[in-house]
């Protein structure tokens, strides 16, 4: 048998499998939150590194192809190892005592797993694939270029998004399943892959604790800034002033402040 | 004191099963749990209903027969002891106690509270040794073991089979069982030779009784009647991967003897 | 009459067993696997007679009633394994071993088995040690050993407190690797019910299948039973509650002799009964009696009161007072009868009035509690778990309970009962502890002849059967003996009587413990056979089976085993009325040392101690069946001492 199949047809091979995506997983989320706070510079920093990504084709393409095949592979070993634990399991207890010493994290990793992948989704077509009719601002994310440049605004796009409180809301709870996930996650991963004794089970369990609320903290930053704290809304209101009838008044205030 | 209890009735693998609730006579709170069934038992006897079959043997904890979900923990409420330990003192007056069989798939129902746990010995039989003929030993102190290495093994080696991990876990995951089997043997300088096809063996077979996976949660060594720890996994996991890149031996070349 | 030939090899004792090795017959390899060899049991013995069998080429079918062969009793044993290994240099050897163990023994062992014993005591440590038992090593990687029961020399490797358990998953795993290769068959949950036996050879056995209740006949060229103990006769006793005599009482009545069955041994420090719902005596290791003071109230009416009330003066050390120089130490039958007689007397302690105290205070003040805890803190968290009390602020109750049997079914040097086919191994044999077993002797034991004996022995007879010539299942033999079997289970089913299994065998033991436990007399002992015989009687008409033959029936098990113990304990009775002696752990109160005894006024006993006659009773006392309702009949092999000379077992 070559290796792929032994891999894919063992319980600890797709185990491996879950833990080797969910690794490369976990660092593309961390890459993908360093370059999100760009948003606490000025637009023009993650303006510059959106229109980079994007007139890139040679990073892009294989980055989100390789994201893809991680994600699918990710969840296709889930489902599989879950529809099977289903089946070890044909009838429950009825006992009262239910955690038995499981952590609700750990419990939960199917369900939290598939919300992120939910929010994934409408993610990837709120700010990804621009489609307006989700973003619940009430116009198109396309049409905002930045006033420099002329290039496409995603500083504008990120304040006018969270600006709509339940896709701030949505996002906040989905980076929370995404922390819970992680914080089981990312120290089970090393468990899956026997990098884990009695003297690295307690650091790598204190490091998978801080690793995910980091990237709790920092993704949970922007739309909370966003929505609570009013980070780039003037910059905003100028961007979106050609689009929509309301923002006019702002930018002439804005320019008159320029002269 | 008196407890009720709501006990799972199931006369063979292929009938339909059910909760009973019965009423318990008068009981000592020192009485062990198993002594409490032995005394429901006779009080059902005597009214001519069958006894409910439970499984036990050694009742000191070691000889892993005893079984038994109480209220929903294996083993019953404490941490590192068997049902067989379990005394009556740890419930009260009135409580409705509900006991349940041990449930998996890989473990079949044989009647009542009694499960067939053969599966852990197939595991076993597919590479659960040492192959050493007997009479072939070398002197016993030939093969130093560092003290630490024979101590991790034997905390390994003290797992009483009892299938508690199998229970406790949520994916009716054995991995707890087969790791401590695992680290066991290959933890010692004897059990070398054999340590790739060792693991490869018994976890495939693992997979083939239809035990579910390890998602971490720790259920297992929460109930484990010996305590036996989680680090065994990952070191099985380990184990495993490296058997799975070596890949299968190489053919040994050229003929035979003349 | 039996014709008892113990097959002693000629020569010098210590050359005894290499010669008999070499002068046995030999099995061409590939003639081996056309015999078929049934072991019965798998605990040390049969597990690893099983294994080593099958790895010589035989066919083996192993067949245990518990759900896996892991489950066997042999994984209780606590405190270790005897080897004359020598690895501490301090002066053991294999004939200090053989020495101990015939002296242990009280000269009623068969000298030539029990010097072979100790000749492979030391291959057995090392096929352990090769399997991967981990025993305790020193820090260099070598090795651990300890003293253990006294023994002068450290000569027992352990592992841990759960050396029984690790030496049987050994045995069980080298049995895995034989099953897993198709050399072994495995049978679980099957029970044997009889054993079949053709023109006087045994050639096969009936086995009832625990889980659907089917019966099915099985034959072969050779029968091992390795089916353990029958201390289960006293119902509360250390052993699992599983524990029967059943394969080795049905091979009795096929005409295997039962030999010295009233040779019991019982342990001093176990947890005393707490009420008659009771199932189980659980073990305190001896050890705590190192540093523990024994003692009990020296009034009755303090008897009542906690101990914490009961000032210095008014405690008896009785121990420490009967035995100065040994103390709380004193041998394990010493101690175990000076509890009895303390109870006796009315001034035993706790609810039942049956313990005695073990008290660590004084222990405590010198050392402190910490020394104590690093020395017993296991042993002190199992007590508070089975009886709810800290033994460092009270001190703990023991009472002796029974926990092995040196009697068994009769064997030869082979190994091999009277009856030609039939080999008996382990506790379920009678062979070498005597009428006393030192600790850490019976794992020795299990493994030796499982491992090194048997596998040697067996070639000698199945060298005479042909195997072409076993005969089938469906002859009359077989017939017979399964329509035996399931005649029994019928009645049982059939019988409507009021009371459960379970309730005649606390009758039982409680007959068994007042008339034959840890000191016996001629007129309790009369008195036992008769209440036996009585209770035997009523148990034919009066036992209640619920369920039916053909399912899981926990209640159908434990009738047939039961009414064997029923049987048995009125054998041991016989036995022990017989032996009008005292030795090892049989103690006829007529026959002990007194004051007036020259070995009492030259200081090497103590009065109370057990008084043997060597002249008229050393010998074994093999017991044939004779048929139901009659008096067995009893057959003795002398004991005869080539290389010791029976003397004084002396404690001072």
């Amino acid at each position: 048998m070559n290796l792929l199949q032994s891999i894919w047809r063992s319980s600890l091979g797709k185990k491996y499998i879950m833990a080797l995506t969910g690794a490369g997983l976990f660092l593309f989320v961390t890459g993908h939150m360093v370059g999100n706070l760009q948003f606490f510079l000025p637009p023009e920093a993650i303006n510059r590194y959106g229109h980079f990504l994007k007139t890139t084709p040679e990073i892009l393409w294989p980055a989100r192809i390789g994201l893809l095949a991680m994600v699918a592979l990710h969840i296709a070993s889930a489902v599989t190892l879950s529809a099977k634990n289903k089946a070890a399991r044909p009838q429950p207890y009825a006992g009262k005592t239910k955690d038995l010493g499981a952590s609700v994290a750990s419990r939960t990793m199917l369900m939290s797993g598939l919300i992120v992948l939910a929010f994934i989704i409408y993610h990837l077509l709120h700010f990804t694939a621009v489609v307006d009719s989700i973003n619940g601002a009430g116009f198109d994310f396309d049409q905002l270029y930045e006033p420099n440049s002329g290039h496409p605004d995603i500083y504008a796009m990120i304040v006018c998004g969270f600006s709509v409180w339940y896709v701030a809301l949505f996002y906040l709870v989905a980076v929370g399943l995404l922390c819970v996930h992680l914080g089981h996650g990312l120290a089970a991963m090393f468990q899956s892959l026997g990098l884990k004794d009695h003297v690295w089970g307690p650091r790598i369990g204190a490091f998978a604790k801080a690793a995910s609320l980091a990237i709790f903290l920092g993704y949970a930053s922007i739309p909370v800034s966003v929505l609570v704290f009013g980070h780039g809304k003037a910059y905003a209101d100028v961007v979106k002033a050609g689009i929509v009838p309301d923002a006019a008044g702002a930018v002439k205030a804005l320019k008159g402040g320029a002269k | 004191m008196k407890v009720k209890l709501k006990v799972w009735r199931q006369k063979n693998r292929d009938a339909s099963g059910e909760f009973k609730t019965y009423q318990s006579p008068e009981l000592n709170p020192s009485m062990s749990f198993l002594e409490m069934l032995d005394v429901m038992n006779e009080q059902l006897a005597a009214g001519g209903e069958e006894p409910i079959a439970f499984d036990h043997d050694c009742r000191e904890g070691i000889c892993g027969t005893c079984s038994l979900v109480i209220d929903g923990k294996p083993h019953g409420p404490h941490k590192g002891v068997a049902t067989c330990q379990t005394y009556m003192r740890s419930f009260k007056e009135g409580d409705e106690i509900v006991v349940e069989p041990f449930r998996a798939h890989p473990f079949p129902l044989v009647k009542d509270l009694v499960v067939d746990r053969k599966a852990f010995d197939r595991i076993q039989h597919a590479g659960g040794f040492i192959s050493v003929r007997t009479g072939a030993a070398p002197d016993a102190n030939s093969i130093p073991v560092p003290k630490e290495a024979a101590d991790l093994a034997m905390d390994a080696a003290q797992c009483i089979g009892c299938g508690a991990c199998v229970a406790a876990c949520k994916n009716a995951s054995a991995m707890l069982f087969v790791s401590a089997k695992v680290s066991h043997l290959g933890l010692l300088p004897q059990g070398q030779p054999e340590r790739y096809r060792r693991v490869k063996a018994m976890v495939d077979q693992m997979d083939a009784e239809g035990f579910g996976n390890c998602t971490v949660t720790g259920s297992c060594e929460a109930v484990c009647p010996k305590e036996i720890s989680l680090d065994f996994i990952a070191r099985m996991n380990r184990d495993y991967l490296v058997a799975l890149l070596k890949g299968d031996a190489k053919k040994p070349s050229g003929g035979g003897a003349g | 009459m039996a014709t008892l030939n113990p097959n002693i090899p000629s020569g010098p004792l210590d050359h005894k067993w290499e010669h008999h090795k070499f002068s046995s017959k030999l099995i061409n390899p590939a003639n081996k696997r056309k015999y078929k060899v049934i072991v019965v049991g798998a605990g040390l013995a049969g597990a690893s007679a099983s294994a080593t069998l099958a790895e010589l080429g035989y066919e083996v079918h192993n067949f245990v009633f518990h759900d896996s062969p892991r489950r066997a009793h042999s994984v209780a044993a606590q405190g270790g394994i005897n080897a004359a290994k020598n690895y501490q240099n301090d002066g053991d050897s294999v004939h200090r071993l053989f020495y101990d163990t015939i002296k242990g023994g009280d000269f009623r062992a068969r000298e030539s088995n029990v010097h072979r014993l100790a000749e492979v005591s030391v291959d057995i440590i090392d096929q352990c040690a090769a399997q991967g038992v981990p025993f305790a090593r020193e820090y260099g990687g070598l090795l651990d050993n300890r003293s253990f029961g006294g023994a002068q020399v450290s000569r027992t490797f352990y592992a841990r407190g759960q050396t029984g358990q690790q030496l049987l998953l050994g045995a069980y795993s080298a049995l895995n690797k034989m099953i897993g290769n198709g050399g072994v068959r495995s049978y679980t949950h099957s029970e044997m019910l009889d054993l079949v036996v053709v023109d006087g050879h045994a050639k096969g056995i009936i086995v009832r299948d625990l889980q659907t209740g089917a019966v099915t006949r099985h034959n072969a060229d050779a029968v091992v039973l390795a089916t353990g103990g029958y201390g289960n006769v006293y119902n509360l006793s250390t052993y699992a509650r599983g524990s029967n005599v059943t394969a080795s009482w049905r091979a009795h009545k096929r005409g295997a002799c039962f030999a010295n069955p009233c040779y019991t041994q019982i342990h001093p420090t176990c947890i005393p009964v707490s009420g008659d719902y009771q199932s189980k005596l659980t073990l305190m290791s001896e050890s705590l009696r190192n540093d523990g003071r024994i003692w009990v109230p020296k009034r009755k009416e303090d008897c009542k009161k906690p101990p914490a009330e009961i000032a210095e003066a008014d405690r008896d050390y009785y121990l420490e007072r009967m035995y100065g120089a040994f103390g709380n130490l004193a041998p394990r039958d010493i101690a175990s009868r000076a509890a009895k007689y303390m109870c006796d007397e009315g001034r035993g302690i706790g609810e039942t009035g049956l313990g005695v105290y073990l008290d660590f205070s004084a222990a405590i003040q010198r050392l402190g509690e910490d020394k104590i805890r690093e020395r017993y803190g296991n042993l002190f968290a199992m007590y508070h778990e089975i009886t709810d009390e800290s033994a460092y602020k009270t001190p703990m109750r023991i009472y002796p309970a029974v926990h092995y049997t040196m009697g068994g079914l009769w064997v030869d040097y082979n190994l091999m009962s009277n009856v030609p086919g039939l080999f008996v191994l382990g506790e379920a044999n009678f062979s070498d502890h005597g009428a006393n077993r030192l600790g850490a002797s019976a794992l020795m034991q299990g493994l030796a002849d499982g491992y090194f004996v048997l596998p040697a022995t067996i070639a000698t007879y199945l060298a005479g059967v042909k195997p072409d010539k076993r005969p089938a299942t469906d002859t009359p033999a077989f017939k017979q003996a399964e329509e035996n079997v399931q005649g029994l289970t019928k009645g049982f089913l059939a019988s409507k009587g009021k009371r459960t299994p379970g309730s005649f065998h606390k009758q039982l033991g409680k007959i068994m413990w007042d008339h034959c436990g840890m000191a016996r007399t001629k007129a309790g002992l009369e008195q036992g056979i008769q209440l036996l015989g009585a209770l035997r009687e009523e148990y034919r008409a009066g036992v209640n089976v619920l369920g039916a033959a053909t399912e899981w029936n926990q209640s159908l098990e434990q009738a047939g085993r039961i009414g064997d113990f029923i049987e048995l304990g009125e054998l041991m009775c016989r036995d022990a009325l017989m032996r009008e002696e005292s030795c090892g752990g049989h103690f006829r109160e007529e026959y002990q040392y007194t004051k007036e005894d020259k070995e009492v006024q030259d200081g090497l006993v103590n009065p109370g101690d057990v008084k043997r006659r060597d002249d008229e009773f050393a010998f074994v006392a093999a017991w044939e069946f004779a048929g139901e309702g009659k008096a067995p009949v009893l057959n003795k092999e002398p004991l005869v001492y080539e290389e010791v000379k029976m003397s004084t077992r002396s404690y001072k």
